[in-house]
């Protein structure tokens, strides 16, 4: 790996400390390693392996040449609300106790950042290593006032929760948004990141999340990610998973200027499931890149991924899918399979299974296919009478409905399905 | 109905039909029989309107339009239907989906509104009824999985619920045991009638026990070399290819 020193990240660290908010649950040692690590390591280019195809520096040197952190205050988010959940509202990279829904949720404790007690303090940055990434590094330096949702243990939500992530300038700002979801002993729950930029202005929103699903825990989470052009992101979820526990993720970006997902899940304890599904659809010049990581630390646990990508126009695509089966990880069943569909000639996609295995008696596969859409079916259809663009609608839909048919919160499939169909 | 006259058509640099003339009325059913190679998918293909061919000279005019200016698409919302010899596998599509979708661009193209989904089931359920089709398979995604005699039998279900001007068959036989040939062929005679067509494509002689032609055409290296009514089937069964080849081989070369 090549350490390239740059002056991209002294730039950014200059243009948005003066406005940062102080960032007192972190300790100060944390603190100044992020700030070093920045320092010495810089943003990533291309010429780093993990960012060979999303060049941060670049973007930043491109479309951040001006940033001046004047973002703007958000009062009505009602549109965005969904109408079977509890909503929690981060403005800007800040929890907002003003617009979140009043938790009386029995079992359920919110906490801001700036009210951690101790013992809240100890978890955050204690899963997401500031020296494995420099968006780690960067959110640990200027975290926004995010918050920390723990679900007690047994407790078993049927209500999903909706965190809405609402960012709004009318120039050019970085926002930091953090949080920490804990899910104590057999606890269960539904929640829902959705990921919004309003106003004119671009906002590069460096999104860390730390979750831990206790033992015999279950947590599913959705991502939906539908920023909009001025919206740029890197979204880091380093998620843990202790014994019997389950994990499933399902992320739908429909779209962002440029979507980064870091998602890195160590499974570690025995006996636990991780599942990552994905879909995204994207056009002009929009750059989507999936990285996953499941990290098979111990024995009989399984993991499962499903990737799919539709791009069009001059759009990029990437899926990158590490798994590690380390060698204590025995009866490993670890699966992996990306597929995408290109609309256009000078659409790209770039895929890139990783497997390494140090375990002998394990079961993975990887799949990955990249193609046309099918000119056999779309005469078929045609010769039904079904117009080219009907007929191409259908086959999108068909092939896009395996990841959505994941969602099971009603509300948000039908609206990301509503959402899907618009944007093709 | 429908004119074809001194239709040729190539695949890239070969060519396929040399001058195709046939015309046929409503209320008929042409069987077009012909050996291997001999051209006879191509011009189904072509009368659908496939990308991969072609056409290089003549013209095909359907209820008074110019077939081969329209988009595949507008020639089946003109009433032309094509059963074809592979049905295509569309996974993630439900064959109910689809056909609703297809009855309504078909509607709306013709100015009318959607059907009512009331109206569109009651009419699934009747078509489905005639080709002996599992309702299962309709709500299964469109001829995946589906057995052979499945995916002949769903394009004739198809045929029955678009009810097509001029619907051509092509090899919709083969493949089919005896069972699935008998319900094929009852389907396409519950539907015919004076205001429509059909043309039959088949290497054998056996389906036309079944659907009883008018006329027959033989096909052989792209042109129609002999026509006649239903007896000039049984007599290239009984005599067998080869003779029509060795008839013709001198004049097609």
């Amino acid at each position: 790996m090549i350490a390239e020193k740059t002056t991209t990240a002294q730039l950014i660290i200059d243009k948005i400390s003066s406005s940062a908010g102080k960032v007192d649950f972190i300790d100060n040692d944390k603190l100044s390693k992020a700030l070093l690590y920045l320092e010495n390591k810089g943003i990533p280019t291309n010429k780093h392996e993990d960012y060979k195809y999303c060049n941060l520096d670049g973007i930043f040197k491109k479309e951040f040449k001006n940033i001046d952190q004047k973002l703007n205050a958000v009062s009505d988010i009602n549109k965005f609300k969904l109408n079977n959940s509890v909503t929690i509202v981060i403005v800007n990279g800040n929890y907002s106790e003003t617009l979140s829904d009043k938790l009386i949720l029995k079992g359920l404790h919110l906490n801001a950042f700036s009210n951690l007690d101790k013992e809240g303090k100890q978890l955050v940055g204690s899963i997401a290593n500031i020296e494995s990434d420099a968006f780690i590094a960067l959110n640990t330096a200027f975290s926004g006032n995010g918050f920390h949702l723990k679900i007690q243990e047994n407790e078993q939500f049927q209500i999903p929760i909706h965190i809405l992530y609402v960012s709004s300038s009318n120039s050019e700002a970085i926002v930091n948004p953090r949080n920490i979801i804990e899910l104590g002993k057999n606890a269960e729950a539904t929640i829902i990141e959705e990921q919004v930029v309003i106003g004119e202005g671009k906002v590069f929103t460096n999104f860390l999340s730390e979750k831990f699903v206790g033992e015999n825990a279950k947590l599913t989470s959705y991502t939906f990610q539908n920023e909009g052009k001025n919206g740029y992101s890197v979204n880091t979820n380093q998620v843990t998973i202790a014994r019997y526990g389950k994990y499933d993720n399902t992320t739908i970006t429909l779209s962002g200027s440029l979507v980064r997902n870091n998602h890195n899940v160590v499974l570690a304890a025995q006996n636990c499931e991780a599942h990552l599904n994905g879909l995204f659809s994207a056009k002009s010049n929009q750059l989507v890149d999936n990285h996953t990581l499941m990290d098979h630390q111990m024995p009989n646990c399984e993991s499962n991924e499903l990737y799919k990508g539709i791009v069009n126009d001059k759009s990029v695509g990437v899926f990158n899918g590490k798994i590690y089966v380390r060698k204590d990880a025995q009866k490993t069943n670890a699966y992996q399979s990306s597929k995408n569909i290109l609309l256009s000639d000078d659409a790209t996609i770039n895929t890139k299974p990783q497997l390494e295995i140090y375990a002998d008696d394990v079961k993975c596969s990887h799949g990955t296919s990249t193609g046309k859409i099918d000119e056999a079916a779309v005469f078929y259809l045609n010769a039904r009478g079904i117009g080219r663009e009907s007929a191409k609608k259908l086959l999108l839909h068909a092939f896009a409905q395996e990841v959505i048919n994941k969602i099971e919160v009603d509300e948000l499939k039908e609206k990301v399905l509503h959402l899907f169909e618009n944007e093709l | 109905m429908i004119t074809i006259k001194n239709l040729h058509a190539s695949i890239g640099d070969k060519e396929i039909l040399k001058g195709i003339n046939l015309e046929i009325k409503a209320g008929e059913v042409h069987a077009i029989m012909g050996p291997n190679g001999s051209g006879k998918s191509t011009l189904s293909s072509v009368l659908a309107g496939r990308e991969d061919y072609e056409v290089t000279q003549g013209e095909v005019i359907f209820n008074g339009k110019d077939l081969l200016e329209l988009s595949p698409e507008d020639r089946a919302r003109e009433g032309l239907f094509l059963a074809f010899q592979y049905p295509v596998e569309i996974p993630g599509v439900s064959n109910i989906n689809f056909l609703k979708t297809a009855v309504n661009e078909i509607r709306a193209y013709k100015g009318q509104e959607e059907m009512p989904a009331k109206d569109f089931l009651a009419l699934v359920k009747e078509k489905q009824k005639l080709v002996e089709l599992d309702g299962k398979l309709a709500n299964r995604s469109v001829n995946e999985g589906f057995s052979g005699g499945e995916k002949k039998r769903n394009e004739i279900f198809q045929m029955a619920m678009l009810n097509p001007k001029l619907a051509i068959l092509d090899e919709t036989d083969s493949g089919l045991d005896i069972d699935a040939l008998r319900i094929v062929a009852t389907g396409v005679n519950a539907l015919k009638n004076k205001e429509n067509a059909f043309v039959v494509i088949t290497h054998y002689q056996r389906l036309l026990d079944y659907i009883v032609p008018d006329f027959v055409h033989i096909l052989y290296k792209g042109k129609i070399v002999k026509s006649g009514g239903k007896e000039l089937a049984l007599e290239l069964e009984a005599k067998g290819y080869d003779e029509i080849k060795k008839e013709f081989e001198t004049e097609s070369v």
